[in-house]
């Protein structure tokens, strides 16, 4: 009996390996460590850095044009006042939290696996959180005066408005940003003391010296660690699940038709975390082959995120099909002609795009050889941040374009600047990125070491 | 090693190949009667902090305080502000509108109780510490990548410098060494 569950332990640990099994203590420590620190920085890092940087440069040449000659340069009009600044916004906030799920919900709930890609993870997830948090701050007109958001004490003797969601974001983005941002760090702390024990050259040993923050490792700090560690997760859960939440209440607390609905919340969430685990699929695929970390990021982790994004994939197709349930069994004429026009209007080749993008691709991967097939599933991966791209233009722009009135009914087409702004920020998220996987561990080492089968202490 | 005379001394390090080794040395140390002692691991070993005696810590608690007071403090702050320093209506809404202060209030718990978590840890662990004796020993470096430590302080009760050496010794140590301050 024993022996029977042995053998089938050992095939199941071929096929579904968190970890591959010739790794050691000091294996694990090299291999990534040297990453950072020995390895001959590949030269597609530099030809993807520079691509990204000019990128990033187009950015800032749109950020200081918007500044000089305002808003007016996007295709925002009104009717549709809210356009490719706030869809972008959604987009790359949702991106976001699927490292805030790797890294804490599934610390939660124990899944091992989350470990050798939650680092990477979590870096891209306060990445995109900085990609998101310039667009509201570009779109207010006036983004010098951005400090008006906050509740400080003022000449002008007012305050901001709590009763708006537009203030529950503020507290929600900059909350999100700054726990995520803590999250990382005291991640990285263990990780910093060894590359500073690793370092070679003593501007390296000396910032990663300071980083570590006298590190050393001792059973006592180790414990209020892994308790700090523990409750930032027990934090991070619910605040990653407050934050898109609130998002949605941007929408779902106006009472235009096609936003003023209940489902939004689950849907957004949902959505959040389907785009955000095709961005770290899009993301991994590539560098685990590049830098050669197959062993640590196993066929088991491209299954699993697979099998996440299905999951979420269908509940965001569910959202798709209450909205059109909700447009005709509201008998409200103007829910029923929201979704009339957004399925036959001027913006309809975008909801059909969509519901292809996001409604019938993400059904591929319940085939088990197409999830094996790291090409395909990268192609499934563009697909999805496609389609939830156009699932916020959707939302953002038919829903606007065309509410009460025909008399106040408009089009929105976004400029060249909307483009650069977009783009830009791309640059601008994998410049940072680029960055991370030079000069920081982009797998947790520590972290690795705690799921060695060497790890296991054996009580004499 | 032979000295003339003694020299500040931190401690005596034994260095061990693997965690369950120092769990195990640990535990006798522990038995044989030593209290100030530490385990220095390359990954946390929950068996080592009980080994060695430890396993209270207030974050816990410093934590939920901070989350109290970022609640109350962040409805309140919400209350002060609409209803009693600049009252406005907005749409006759009641001044106290506090479902319309959940949200903000939630994201104040989160944020208060996050940083109390992140500092407390830090705090009780009293780092930043730019220099510590362990650093000393020589193979040191290795503790955040594959070699377990125990350090018996000089400061313990108990200590004598040969018989803390021997006692180390028996242990089937790879190494064992004196940490100077």
């Amino acid at each position: 009996m024993d022996e029977e569950r042995d053998d089938r332990h050992t095939s199941f640990h071929a096929t579904h390996a968190v970890v591959g099994s010739e790794l050691t203590f000091g294996s694990v420590t090299d291999k990534i460590s040297a990453i950072v620190l020995k390895r001959k920085t590949p030269i597609g890092w530099f030809v993807g850095f520079a691509i990204s940087f000019a990128l990033f440069q187009l950015m800032l040449l749109a950020i200081t044009n918007l500044l000089f000659k305002g808003i007016g340069l996007w295709g925002v009009n009104i009717p549709v006042g809210w356009g490719m600044d706030i869809l972008n916004f959604v987009w790359w906030i949702g991106i976001g939290h699927a490292g805030t799920l790797i890294s804490a919900i599934l610390l939660l709930l124990r899944q091992k696996w989350r470990t050798s890609i939650n680092r990477f993870a979590e870096a891209m997830t306060l990445f995109a959180v900085a990609q998101a948090g310039m667009y509201p701050v570009m779109h207010l007109g006036r983004p010098w005066l951005a400090y008006w958001l906050f509740p400080y004490p003022n000449t002008m003797g007012i305050w901001p408005q709590f009763r708006s969601p537009l203030m529950w974001d503020v507290f929600a983005v900059s909350t999100y940003a700054t726990v995520s941002a803590m999250f990382w760090f005291v991640g990285l702390i263990p990780d910093f003391a060894t590359l500073r024990d690793r370092a070679n050259s003593k501007p390296f040993r000396l910032i990663y010296g300071m980083l570590a923050m006298g590190w050393r490792g001792s059973a006592r700090h180790w414990h209020r660690y892994e308790m700090a560690y523990l409750l930032l997760a027990g934090l991070a859960t619910p605040l990653v699940l407050s934050v898109h939440t609130i998002v949605s209440f941007d929408f779902a607390v106006g009472i235009i038709p096609g936003w003023h609905a209940t489902i939004f919340p689950p849907y957004f969430v949902a959505g959040a975390i389907y785009a955000g685990f095709a961005m770290v699929l899009l993301l991994t695929i590539p560098l685990r082959k590049i830098y050669g970390l197959e062993s640590f990021i196993t066929m088991r982790h491209m299954h699993n995120m697979a099998k996440v994004m299905l999951a979420t994939g269908l509940i965001v197709a569910y959202g798709y099909m209450i909205e059109a349930f909700f447009g005709w069994y509201s008998g409200n004429p103007y829910e029923k002609f929201m979704i009339w026009n957004r399925m036959h209007g001027p913006y309809a080749p975008y909801y059909w795009a969509l519901i292809l993008c996001n409604g019938l691709t993400p059904q591929l991967l319940w085939f088990k050889k197409i999830r094996s097939k790291l090409l395909l599933l990268w192609l499934i991966s563009i697909v999805v941040s496609i389609g939830m791209w156009l699932e916020r233009f959707v939302i953002v722009v038919t829903s606007l374009h065309r509410d009460f009135l025909p008399s106040s009914w408009g089009f929105y087409r976004p400029s060249q600047w909307d483009w650069a702004m977009f783009i830009g920020t791309i640059g601008f998220f994998l410049a940072l990125l680029f960055l991370f996987i030079r000069f920081l561990p982009m797998i947790s080492i520590f972290e690795m070491r705690t799921i060695l089968p060497e790890a296991e202490v054996e009580e004499g | 090693m032979v000295r003339t005379k003694a020299p500040r001394l931190y401690g005596v390090m034994a260095q061990f190949d693997n965690p369950s080794a120092l769990v195990a040395a640990a535990r006798e140390t522990y038995e044989a009667g030593y209290r100030r002692i530490n385990g220095y691991s390359p990954f946390p070993i929950e068996e080592l902090s009980e080994a060695i005696g430890f396993e209270r810590t207030l974050l816990p608690l410093i934590v939920l305080i901070g989350g109290i007071l970022g609640g109350v403090g962040g409805f309140f702050m919400q209350y002060w502000m609409e209803v009693v320093d600049y009252p406005i209506n907005v749409g006759g809404k009641p001044f106290n509108s506090w479902p319309a202060f959940i949200p903000i209030t939630f994201e104040c718990t989160v944020l208060v109780a996050a940083f109390a978590a992140v500092l407390g840890m830090l705090a009780l662990n009293k780092l930043p510490q730019p220099y510590h004796p362990v650093f000393n020993a020589p193979n040191f470096a290795l503790a955040t990548r594959d070699s377990f430590f125990l350090v018996i302080e000089s400061k313990d009760p108990k200590f004598q410098h040969d018989e803390v050496m021997r006692f180390l010794q028996s242990l089937e140590a790879r190494d064992v060494c004196d940490v100077e301050i």
